[in-house]
């Protein structure tokens, strides 16, 4: 048994934040269960758990003081940044800390000669491209949610966006982190250089989800921003020939600032929500935007325009402002809050898959929503393979949300079956940790396990979330053979919340 | 083009049982960068491990057994007008997948279009246990598990055979163009990180005896726009140029064969001091090459205030340590690592560090 194990339930909570607040502002240290509640899920909220205290220091030397007093006494620690997370990753521990790195929020140094950046971990994503702007910089990563997500959470999934086709995820642009170990050690890793000496420790840590370190500073690079952006949008009457002119895009040399896709249910219930002029009649929607020089846009924009028409789009339309294209990407943008507006309640799913089997999963998702009885929307970075697709449901009917998941699980094995992944930016966390067998084999999971252990041996950060136990993976795979298809969710998770 | 994987794995498991040393060779092309080792170390051949396992020109996705040499992908990717983007150096005919990966060598296009490091997307692995392992995969986002791929990079095969790896590919751009200035060193380090600032088609800046080299690629548009507006010569055969460079044929590297190359990882603004030997600066001031005599902690040392850091590539003395010096909790760190995929220690002991 572990320290962990050992110590679980025994830890006095007012003994504990006695200990902090002797080094923590007082205020800082949160033990009540009102001021706690905000804490107990992430962007996922059918997840949750009260944690034992939530602590928000605002010195690294405090949050190496947390993790040398929890790492003493065994005490889970999960790191959080602004809870956008979408696949309970940042859920709380029971009898855990959550060490809120909400008061990182500064900018530390901007260097528009070296384009580079030093942040704190609880700085926004969105807030550091606006620092940089006056110098024609900006921050690569763009994920939906950078109005509020922070760069430590970014790390920590290796989170991507609309952009990322060309300019790459977060793990493409860091330069270097500094990290505390589970017992409070300080390390930095990376450099100020593009690369640094032995095995990637960088990549490694990137898209982590908080189980091996906990992030306190981050290097970034910083892009000059293109002088022009274009996007044109085109309507096609079936998913299969969109594909294919996404592919026609690339095999003609040309990689898009952005390339997303929408299918009819999406382009209906966002047109009607942000009326972007979409074309509400088509079976898929193609925004692909070109960035660059002047010289460089217009040659790409003809390109693609004439490629669209060739392959037989049904619409084609350019924009010609900046006010134009902000308009067109609004659609696609508030996909996720319009699609919540046609149903009670929406689950958001995120597998990547090879673009050539886009038709293929589309149709297989068709005859699976059919056959429970549930609506799929999908928004797809078509570009990189990365498919979103919303289950619709209504929470209130009971039983809906288990089958929403099984029809979800079943999409993710779909995504692995067909060469793919079980998530190309949301992470595991505890959602998806039933999945991971289908896309890894015990050998592989025990790699992992080892890799949690070089740098937490007694498994205190952020337990229960990525990677699950060789038990967990014996026990899903009963399971799984055991169930009727559509009625997996037999299987209750501790950490279901109750929406009454 | 041959799978020798189930073999690879009996040696490893042999060695495994005597408790016998492995040295994994892809073509030994880069053999000079590691250390060199006392005692016997069996060679584990990767040379015969080759070929071409997809390619999907259309999904940007290549995927290759670890042997294969770098030409015979060039090859392949020549025929649909694609490239790998990080410009591997091919010291010999005999430079392999695996080999550019294990040691994360990437070209003069490196700061735009990505490192190895960068465009890996997956890698099958055969890790001290004898047990061959598939991490990441074919796609181009994938978050499931920890990046054992791109851990890889760097690591000089310490953490296991790599015996596949799938890469994402570019297209090649359309048109390029090299542009030169006169500059001293010091000029030209703020010319190329302006440069690299400004929204431009830049895809290579290099400083040597007193020239910058600016090279431009992408759309013809673009490219003659900002030709047009940054001036300079036009330079001819520009293409040899930047391949000598890349694969180190440059007089630079050449001449004065004995003398010590050393590589130095470094903010890209840095001004290093003044030092006996030579200098040139790739990667618009974030590598720099020096040739000369030294030691390797004051090198160290002036690679660090540079904020990076510094190895001695080629050359010098290699019983000592040839990477930069690492912090005693990093090296803890690293050993854990290591201990988690070769717990016998039977992969290239010594090779990367004296203390690994
Ligand atoms: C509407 C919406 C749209 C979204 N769109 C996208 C998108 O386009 N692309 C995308 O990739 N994601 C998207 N997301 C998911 C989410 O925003 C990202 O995963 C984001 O990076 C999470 O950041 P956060 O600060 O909210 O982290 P949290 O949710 O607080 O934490 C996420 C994980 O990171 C860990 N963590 C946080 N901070 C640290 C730290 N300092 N050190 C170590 N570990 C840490 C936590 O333990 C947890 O495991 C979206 C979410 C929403 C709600
Ligand atoms: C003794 C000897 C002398 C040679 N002399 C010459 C010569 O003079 N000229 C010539 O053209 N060719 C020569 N060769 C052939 C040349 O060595 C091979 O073509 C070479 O193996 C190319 O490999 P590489 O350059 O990709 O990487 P290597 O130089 O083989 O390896 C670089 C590093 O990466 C590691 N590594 C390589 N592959 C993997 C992998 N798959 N997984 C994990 N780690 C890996 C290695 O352990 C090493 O640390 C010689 C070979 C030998 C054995």
């Amino acid at each position: 048994m572990s320290q962990a194990e050992a110590n679980r339930g025994q830890v006095d909570r007012e003994a504990l934040a006695r200990r902090f607040r002797a080094f923590i502002d007082p205020a800082y240290v949160i033990s009540d269960d009102e001021t706690l509640k905000p804490y107990e899920c992430d962007g996922l909220s059918v997840y949750c758990e009260m944690p034992m205290l939530v602590v928000l220091p605002e010195t690294v030397e405090q949050a190496q003081q947390v993790l040398r007093i929890c790492h003493a006494e065994g005490i889970p620690v999960v790191a959080r940044g602004a809870g956008t997370g979408l696949c309970a990753g940042a859920m709380p521990h029971p009898e855990g800390v959550v060490l809120s790195m909400a008061k990182f929020n500064r900018i530390l140094e901007i260097d528009p000669l070296a384009r580079a950046a030093r942040v704190q971990p609880g700085v926004r994503n969105l807030a550091i491209s606006e620092a940089a702007a006056v110098h024609g910089l900006y921050y690569g990563p763009d994920p939906s949610s950078q109005i509020a997500c922070t760069i430590g959470g970014n790390v920590a999934e290796n989170s991507g966006g609309v952009h990322c086709l060309k300019y790459g995820l977060t793990v493409h642009n860091l330069l270097s982190v500094e990290l505390l170990t589970v017992e409070g050690e300080r390390l930095s890793i990376g450099s100020e250089g593009l690369d640094s000496c032995g095995a990637d420790l960088l990549a490694l840590l990137t898209g982590s989800e908080g189980l091996l370190g906990v992030v306190t500073e981050v290097r970034i690079k910083l892009l000059p921003k293109p002088e022009v952006a274009q996007v044109v949008m085109a309507g096609f009457d079936s998913v299969q020939t969109a594909g294919d002119a996404v592919g026609a895009i690339i095999a003609e040399g040309i990689i898009p600032g952005g390339l997303e896709m929408m299918d009819s249910h999406a382009i209906v219930a966002a047109e009607a929500f942000a009326k972007a002029g979409y074309p509400v009649d088509a079976q898929a929607l193609l925004l692909c935007e070109v960035d660059g020089t002047e010289e460089e846009v217009q040659e790409h924009i003809e390109a693609v325009e004439n490629l669209f028409r060739r392959l037989g789009a049904t619409s084609v339309r350019t924009s010609h402002s900046e006010e134009e294209r902000a308009r067109l990407w609004q659609g696609r943008k508030s996909a996720f809050p319009a699609v919540g507006r046609i149903s009670p309640d929406y689950y958001c799913m995120d597998g990547t898959i090879p673009r050539s089997q886009l038709a293929h999963v589309l149709t297989e998702m068709d005859k699976m929503s059919e056959a429970c009885g549930l609506r799929v929307a999908n928004v797809f970075h078509a570009g990189d393979g990365n498919l979103h697709p919303l289950i619709l449901f209504d929470a209130n009917v009971p039983g809906e949300l288990e089958k929403t998941e099984a029809f979800g699980a079943r999409i993710l094995e779909l995504c692995v079956d067909v060469g793919g992944c079980i998530t190309g930016e949301h992470g595991v966390g505890v959602e998806k940790i039933r999945q991971m067998p289908k896309q890894f084999n015990e050998q592989e999971l025990s790699q992992f396990h080892r890799i949690k252990a070089a740098f937490d041996p007694a498994g205190t950060l952020n337990p229960g979330k990525g990677v699950p136990t060789l038990r967990q993976c014996q026990e899903y795979r009963s399971l799984d053979m055991n169930i009727e298809p559509n009625a997996g969710a037999q299987a209750q998770h501790e950490g279901r919340c109750r929406h009454d | 083009m041959t799978d020798i994987s189930l073999q690879l794995q009996e040696q490893v498991k042999a060695a495994a049982a005597d408790k016998r040393a492995l040295h994994i060779v892809g073509g030994g092309s880069k053999a000079f960068m590691s250390r060199e080792v006392e005692g016997e170390q069996q060679t584990l051949s990767l040379a015969e491990h080759k070929g071409v396992i997809s390619y999907h020109p259309v999904e940007l996705v290549l995927t290759a057994r670890a042997g294969t040499p770098l030409s015979e992908l060039d090859a392949v990717l020549a025929e649909h007008n694609q490239m790998l983007s990080f410009e591997p150096p091919r010291f010999t005919d005999a430079s392999t997948l695996g080999g550019t990966l294990a040691c994360n060598l990437s070209g003069p296009g490196r700061p735009w279009w990505g490192s190895v490091r960068d465009q890996v997307l997956g890698v099958r692995l055969i890790n001290g246990l004898g047990e061959h392992l598939r991490f990441g995969g074919q796609v181009m986002k994938n978050v499931a598990g920890y990046d054992v791929s791109r851990l890889q990079a760097g690591a000089m095969g310490t953490l296991g055979v790599i015996t596949e790896v799938s890469l994402k590919v570019l297209p090649r751009p359309s048109d390029t163009r090299t542009l030169v200035f006169e500059s001293s060193l010091d000029e030209a380090l703020s010319m190329m990180n302006q440069r690299a600032a400004e929204p431009k088609p830049l895809s290579a800046a290099c400083w040597q005896d007193g020239r910058l080299y600016l090279r431009l690629s992408g759309a013809h548009a673009a490219v003659s726009a900002t030709a047009g507006y940054w001036g300079g010569e036009v330079l001819n055969e520009a293409d040899r140029f930047w391949q000598q460079l890349r694969d180190q044929q440059l007089a630079f590297f050449t001449e004065e064969g004995a003398r010590p190359l050393w590589r130095f990882s470094i903010n890209p603004t840095a001004h290093l001091p003044a030092l006996d030997g030579r200098w040139l600066v790739d990667w618009a001031g974030a590598q720099r090459w020096y040739r000369g005599e030294a030691d390797m902690a004051e090198m160290a040392r002036i690679a660090s205030a540079a904020g990076g850091q510094v190895s001695l590539f080629r050359g010098g003395d290699r019983s000592g340590e040839v990477m930069h010096a690492q912090p005693e909790a990093l090296r803890q760190l690293q050993r854990n690592i290591k201990q988690a995929f070769d717990p016998e220690g039977l992969f290239n002991p010594g090779r990367l560090y004296s203390w690994m």
